[in-house]
């Protein structure tokens, strides 16, 4: 409102966002919208497809397709009753699967926003070119460590039959599965956070310094607290991320089925084929059900994250 | 049989519990001794203050990634020109690339990268094709958070869900029994009588399996693009339009240059997350059928055929593959930042 002079009343084209919202409004023909939305429903088909089976009696499931239960609807909780108790067993999975995520999800925040904030705080010679060399980590496939870093956990690190370090005795537990999956995060993690803890207003933090405040204290009372929208977006990242992994889990802990998450004991589900077919849906669900609460309630804080990791520097 | 019923709850019930007793005594002893090292950390003054704070805060982070990414990228370089079979392998020697030629020679292997070619041309174009237009098509319109949530929700889907729900897809049935698989339904409503059995038959299958990549692709293609979309001032469109361009024009030499740095950021993305596809292929026919992909066959290599040097020298190829498209991005955000 500091325009002072006001437009001549004449006949002229629209300017501003009136115009550019005669622009879209020129657009949002209803072709786009049928458009968008069959594609829309394309997209939820094949989801609605399981959900449908999950919750059809065994011989339905076998014999017809999801479909026909619009036309001969029939209920049975019984593939769910299978899957969550004896012979499905994938209570026990479920449980594994929370036992990996949260710990990895947890542990990477930590690590990496103590070094997002040590990188972008406490100026030190070489402390850009870390800062890149730890986002340029991002190369390294997954594929590439998985043997060595068993190796690791199995014999500790040796150079030509000396031992440097010794292994961590994690060998067979969850713990390995979490350090992997910690090591695996931090270059993005590092990024994420870094971005969000070097845009802070550097009065405050300056104003903590002139009141001695050292720079860990700073980093508990100041730094973490303010970066909760980034750690947010980051945990829901990490969390989507490590439940739906097959391969770390699979490689760390797939052939002990105490240590089996469900991803893995699906896709064992999945292997047997014939044998187990018609626990396929209910416990496919089940095992997506998870992931898509957490997605749709926190999608705000995930798209922000995407963006931050994309987009944006 | 009700006792043994209640016995083997209640072992379920005992074990969950005993997992997730050790996952809080973890995680407590992680926060625990972050707080002790803070504490005697903080203690330190005077000219020590900052560099013991430096090292307390990325000493982690640097040991974890030389731990987990940079000795395990070197040794398996090193192991990809040794003859190892399998692991703890005490006799190996150098053998120069052979372990390279051998790629590049054996014709499953020479299959095996060349579809994985195959699959980083066609999955990340077709993904940042549905995105786009999806992005483009929201972007003036009312009420379409609906239908953009129906499209992003696979990305919260694991690959190995994402095979369970396409196996209710691609399921096959012989023609004369009532079908289970909704492709098989549609094309035999519209009259093909005879389909095939899809995920078993080549080269279809690798074709239907990228459908499910770019499925669960799309979605992320399109927010990102979207919120670059948004970001395009509204006076640009504006005098585009005074100007005289509409629809398609409008797109084409406006939005689209606009946005062009966002969009070969989404597709280098999408092609490294593709060229490390393994779970979708792994889950739906373990390779097998001509469907195999590098990370697949790399992964049989070291844990299951007893081939740890060739399965380490695919692995160097997807780590030199990989390389351009991540030091394209990194470029790409570096300018950025200079801009900024």
């Amino acid at each position: 409102m500091t325009a002072t002079t006001t437009p001549p009343a004449v006949q002229r084209p629209l300017t501003g966002t009136a115009a550019a919202r005669a622009v879209r409004k020129a657009f949002s023909g209803s072709l786009a919208s049928v458009l968008v939305v069959a594609i829309g429903v394309m997209w939820t088909i094949p989801t609605f497809g399981l959900f449908i089976n999950s919750f059809r009696s065994k011989e339905d499931a076998a014999t017809t397709g999801w479909w026909v239960f619009f036309l001969h609807p029939s209920f049975s909780l019984s593939g769910y009753d299978q899957v969550l108790t004896s012979q499905g067993g994938l209570i026990i999975p479920l449980v594994n699967s929370l036992a990996i995520t949260i710990p990895a999800t947890i542990i990477p925040i930590f690590v990496a926003s103590m070094a997002g904030y040590s990188l972008a705080w406490m100026r030190f010679r070489g402390s850009d070119a870390i800062f890149f060399g730890l986002f340029a980590l991002q190369v390294v496939p997954l594929q590439m460590a998985l043997v060595p870093l068993q190796q690791y956990y199995v014999h500790g690190l040796q150079i030509a039959g000396v031992t440097i370090l010794p292994s961590p005795g994690v060998n067979g537990t969850l713990a390995q599965i979490w350090l992997s999956h910690t090591m695996f995060s931090l270059p993005l993690a590092v990024f994420l956070l870094h971005n969000f803890i070097a845009q802070l207003p550097g009065s405050l933090i300056e104003a903590a310094r002139v009141d001695g405040a050292s720079h860990l204290r700073i980093f508990r009372s100041i730094v973490l607290p303010l970066s909760m929208p980034a750690i947010a977006s980051f945990s829901i990242f990490q969390f989507l991320w490590v439940w739906n992994d097959l391969l770390v889990a699979k490689t760390f802990g797939g052939s002990n089925p105490d240590m089996q998450p469900v991803t893995a004991r699906m896709q064992s589900l999945v292997g047997s084929y014939g044998a187990h077919a018609e626990l396929l849906a209910p416990a496919g669900f089940l095992t997506i059900v998870i992931p898509l609460i957490v997605f749709l309630s926190l999608q705000r804080y995930f798209v922000r994250g995407l963006l931050a990791g994309s987009v944006k520097g | 049989m009700a006792t043994a019923y209640v016995l083997m709850a209640s072992s379920t019930a005992g074990q969950a519990a005993s997992t997730l007793l050790g996952v809080i005594e973890a995680v407590g002893g992680f926060i625990a001794i972050l707080v002790i090292v803070f504490f005697v950390a903080g203690r330190a003054t005077g000219r020590l203050q900052k560099p013991i704070a430096v090292v307390v805060c990325l000493g982690p982070a640097l040991f974890l990634v030389t731990l987990g990414l940079i000795i395990p990228a070197i040794t398996t370089i090193n192991s990809s020109l040794k003859n190892q079979q399998f692991l703890g392998q005490l006799e190996t020697q150098y053998i120069g690339f052979k372990n390279y030629t051998y790629a590049f020679t054996d014709p499953t292997t020479q299959q095996t990268i060349l579809r994985t070619v195959l699959w980083l041309l066609i999955v990340p174009a077709a993904a940042v094709a549905v995105g786009l237009l999806v992005a483009l098509l929201v972007d003036r319109m009312k009420y379409s958070s609906i239908p953009k949530t129906m499209i992003f929700l696979p990305t919260a889907i694991s690959f190995v869900g994402a095979a369970v729900i396409w196996s209710y897809v691609y399921n096959y049935v012989t023609p004369s029994q009532s079908q289970t698989g909704l492709l098989s339904e549609i094309v035999m409503k519209l009259g093909w009588s005879n389909p095939p059995n899809w995920l078993i038959t080549a080269p279809m299958n690798t074709f239907l399996e990228m459908v499910i990549m770019i499925w669960i692709q799309a979605g992320f293609a399109m927010v990102v693009l979207g919120a670059a979309l948004k970001a395009i001032p509204d006076e640009v469109i504006e005098s585009a339009r005074l100007d005289g361009a509409e629809g398609v024009t409008l797109f084409r030499t406006v939005q689209i240059p606009m946005i062009r740095n966002t969009l070969v950021v989404v597709l280098t993305t999408v092609m490294i997350t593709t060229l490390k596809v393994f779970d979708i292929v792994f889950t739906i026919n373990n390779g097998n059928f001509d469907t195999d992909v590098l990370a697949r066959q790399m992964y049989a290599d070291m844990f299951v055929t007893s081939q740890v040097s060739r399965g380490s020298a695919l692995a160097v190829i997807l780590f030199l593959a990989v390389t351009p498209l991540v030091f394209y991005n990194v470029r790409q955000l570096r300018r950025e930042r200079e801009t900024r």
